[in-house]
């Protein structure tokens, strides 16, 4: 493990950000404890670790947030710069930042967000909107982004508004009157983005640094930061774990480095017997989906996938009712449900649950306790004599929060108090206290931390185990590969291609994917 | 989208805060109330300390709790309902109408002026789940239509002369020298903290006013909740509009309309007390008494009518910041 030093010899440029010795510590326990960080100029420097392990308080400090303790210290371009920084001040020193959740005004046009840094500050009278709009356009050109700039924002898919979010952090980093080229400083923009739709990111990445610009990219994902980073620092517990070269350190380092222990090599698909005919979908049709037909064994795990717009991730929601179905019929269990009619409600009465992607909005009620949030769906099994048994609820989120290996194990907590992978697990503890007979995945973890992955995946394993059939949209391959037993690839609502048993790597479903789009995959029926 | 290392930074300051931070929290606005109590009985020991005016206070404004006991409702499934004192009014109006001018019997009358509640209720639910509207607009229209509806029915006069019998039941009558309408308010606010606390359903409005999305996908029917929710705030709203007129013996089409502000003000200012942070129907109840122990003390002090406007907005201002201090740790939605 190298936790050796950046080279800066005295030939050397003088890195564009240098951290040393930065501790913060929150009522008494260090959430960050005698950090470094060494970015490199024209370097795309990785910052990973599990949640809490202290990367938000990192960036944080950097963005004037948070004080650091006594005796951090900061130099920018080799000039050393007091701490702690003013909030706001990072524009000074040519930092920008693009946060997860962008900051954009979806109701509002491209034009406009971009404005909103410079109009937030200046002192603009009379605005040339037609001038604007020429040089955004001029601006999405030099990087090879083709975005309408009088488009609303809510219009444009989720990797535009992206691209755009970085786009316009480029440009106020270039307004700052500081040293150096500036430092882009993303904060986890990926994890609710398509896989594919990733690399366009990280081609504006690299056109950016190309100009000779820093950037430090915060992320769960090892393999991202393996792909654009070219060194990474993985905090954990609030110390610097390691500092790795990413063209050079194998996958197993920064695992290891996140995780702290050794995870057993990606775990091979478990042997899934096939059951008897358990789940039987025909001529499901609606949404982005057309005549979709599976038939699926008691315990199998099933994943569907394709690239962004082939209609793989409409497929849970149609079986569930949260988007309505044209036509269709569901049978389970001897019982035919017509799928059209289904809602949400009908269809938990079913024995079918969703565990949706967008935990934030549609997954939990950040702001009730994890108790309310975990008996949500079986209210009437609570309400006895009259009286809903509040102990009782109390000691089952309990009892569901000990078997699903939630941190912090306090059911009384406000559910926004836990990290996203708790959070997940919490998701999992509620819909499987039921014993559901069919589990819809929508990307079950996306920003979900490694570890809390693996017993993520090890419960979606138990469930199946059990009887019950999963069927995961994920557009992860990497999940799809450990999980599924079987993968069926998307195209144009269809399913074009469907992989099984030792076929299925990660590889061979990313090639699929890509081909399918190329027309080249011949139609393969699914069942 | 978990923020999640917010969660290990900040942590949500409630288990991390003390015991008497959170008692405080809790019980503040019973203890400024006494101290109010306190207060005025300091500075005007002969007329405002006494049983009489200690026993009006708590029985005349028994209407003012039930509309706001009506509104806390709608409010936990983060809907307003800005027709509430219309509804009361309206339902006043037509105990008179068809008591007095009509010669309807009282028993009739009440249940037709309640039947208006809850068919202004329904009217509201459901224009508000079918075409997806915001709530506000829809009860400010619907209210302010039904104010007009009452101007006509009225002829824009007060009706005197309603049925000794609701008097008597409401007001005349008393129990421990309170008049009867004081313990119906207390008996409701005992009914409500069941619904809201107890039952299934108080948890499903909770979870429809928390997490509207969250609560489709768990099988809730957000609809029909948010319907029942507008249905009961109409029908407790008519309810007011009765006791109102039990307690003057009369209706009249305006003055109805000046219990809305009180209301919303104790409802917010109630969400900061007893189970801070949620609406809740014994936060409420202090909340009003509070808030016309004021009035009534200011009055005392000689100041004129003004002082009413000022103490109810000023209180409502004040008790949504509360609020929001008290839920501000998280975002906040109504």
């Amino acid at each position: 493990m190298t936790s050796g030093r950046a080279a800066s010899g005295p030939d050397a440029a003088p890195l564009a950000l240098h951290l040393a010795d930065l501790s913060k510590t929150f009522g008494g326990q260090k959430a960050l404890d005698q950090v470094a960080l060494e970015v490199r100029q024209g370097e795309v420097h990785g910052l990973l670790g599990q949640n809490g392990s202290g990367k938000s308080t990192l960036i944080k400090v950097l963005a004037g947030f948070h004080p650091p303790d006594p005796g951090s210290r900061l130099h920018i371009c080799g000039t050393e710069v007091p701490l702690p920084l003013a909030p706001g001040a990072f524009r000074h020193y040519r930092m920008s930042f693009v946060h997860q959740h962008l900051g954009l005004i979806p109701s509002l046009t491209v034009v406009e967000n971009l404005l909103i840094g410079r109009l937030a500050g200046g002192h603009a009278w009379a605005i040339n909107w037609a001038a604007e709009r020429r040089l955004a356009r001029a601006r999405f050109e030099r990087y090879g982004i083709d975005i309408d700039p009088g488009a609303a924002v809510s219009t444009l898919p989720p990797v535009q508004r992206a691209l755009l979010a970085i786009v316009r952090a480029a440009g106020e980093m270039s307004d700052g009157s500081g040293e150096g080229n500036g430092l882009l400083i993303l904060d986890e923009p990926t994890p609710f983005l398509p896989k594919q739709d990733v690399q366009q990111l990280f081609r504006l990445m690299r056109s950016i640094v190309a100009t000779g610009a820093s950037a430090i990219f915060v992320s769960h994902d090892v393999d991202e930061v393996m792909d654009i980073t070219d060194r990474a620092t993985i905090l954990r517990d609030g110390r610097v774990a390691a500092l790795l070269d990413s063209k050079t350190a194998s996958r197993q380092d920064f695992v290891e480095a996140i995780v702290g222990r050794r995870l057993a090599a990606s775990v091979p698909p478990a042997p899934q017997p096939r059951g008897p005919e358990h789940v039987s979908i025909r001529g499901l049709t609606g949404g982005g989906v057309r005549d979709f037909t599976l038939v699926a064994g008691a315990c199998e795990i099933i994943g569907l996938t394709g690239l962004i717009g082939s209609g793989y991730d409409d497929v849970c929601h149609l079986l569930y009712g949260s988007r309505r179905a044209e036509s269709g019929t569901l049978a389970m269990g001897g019982r035919r449900i017509a799928l059209p009619a289904v809602t949400p409600r009908s269809a938990i009465a079913e024995g079918i649950v969703l565990i949706p992607g967008d935990r934030a909005n549609s997954g939990v009620i950040g702001m009730l306790p994890v108790s309310d949030n975990v008996t949500m769906p079986v209210l009437g099994s609570v309400f006895r004599a009259w009286m809903l048994d509040r102990g009782g609820m109390v000691s089952r989120a309990r009892d569901i929060g000990k078997t699903f290996e939630v941190r912090p194990a306090d059911p009384t907590l406000p559910m926004s108090a836990l990290s996203g992978g708790n959070q997940q697990k919490v998701v999992l503890g509620k819909w499987f206290q039921q014993k559901p007979r069919l589990i819809l995945l929508d990307e079950p973890t996306q920003g979900v931390d490694i570890g809390a992955r693996q017993t993520v995946f090890h419960h979606i394993r138990a469930a199946a185990a059990e009887g019950a059939v999963v069927l995961c949209a994920s557009s992860d391959y990497e999940q799809l590969a450990a999980l599924c037993a079987r993968v069926l690839i998307f195209s144009a609502g269809e399913v074009v291609a469907s992989l099984e048993g030792a076929e299925i790597s990660k590889e061979a479903i990313a090639e699929a994917c890509l081909g399918s789009a190329e027309g080249k995959m011949a139609y393969v029926p699914a069942a | 989208m978990s923020q999640p290392l917010d969660a290990a930074a900040a942590p949500g300051g409630r288990p991390r805060q003390g015991r008497l931070v959170l008692r405080l929290e809790q019980f503040g606005l019973i203890i400024v109330w006494l101290l109010l109590i306190a207060l005025f009985g300091a500075l005007r020991p002969s007329t405002f300390l006494t049983w009489p005016n200690l026993s009006t206070i708590l029985g005349s404004q028994a209407v003012l709790v039930v509309i706001t006991l009506g509104l806390i409702i709608p409010l936990t499934a983060n809907d307003f309902d800005l027709s509430i004192a219309f509804i009361m009014t309206l339902s006043s109006m037509t105990v008179a109408v068809l008591n007095v001018n009509l010669g309807v019997g009282i028993g009739w009358a009440i249940l037709a002026a309640l039947a208006v509640g809850v068919v202004v209720g329904l009217i509201n639910g459901l224009l508000i789940t079918i075409f997806r509207i915001h709530s506000l607009i829809i009860t400010l229209g619907v209210g302010t239509f039904i104010h007009g509806l009452t101007l006509w029915i009225s002829d824009s006069m007060t009706i005197s002369g309603v049925s000794p019998i609701l008097m008597n039941a409401v007001i005349v009558n008393r129990l421990f020298g309170i008049p009867l309408e004081f313990y119906y308010a207390i008996a409701l606010a005992c009914l409500i903290s069941y619904l809201l606390d107890y039952t299934a359903l108080g948890r499903r409005i909770l979870f429809v006013g928390r997490g509207r999305d969250v609560a489709r996908l768990s099988g809730i029917n957000t609809d029909r909740v948010r319907v029942a929710c507008l249905v009961v705030s109409g029908f407790l709203g008519a309810l007011a509009g009765v006791l109102y007129a039990g307690t003057q013996g009369a209706a009249d089409p305006v003055s109805g309309v000046s219990y809305q502000l009180p209301a919303f003000a104790a409802a917010f200012l109630g969400s900061t007390s007893i189970v801070p942070g949620r609406f809740n129907p014994w936060g409420s109840t202090v909340a009003v008494y509070f808030l016309v122990t004021g009035i009534t003390g200011l009055v005392f002090l000689g100041f004129s009518s003004f002082i009413q406007e000022m103490w109810y907005g000023g209180a409502l201002v004040v008790a949504v910041t509360l609020s929001q201090l008290v839920r501000g740790r998280q975002e906040q939605q109504f």
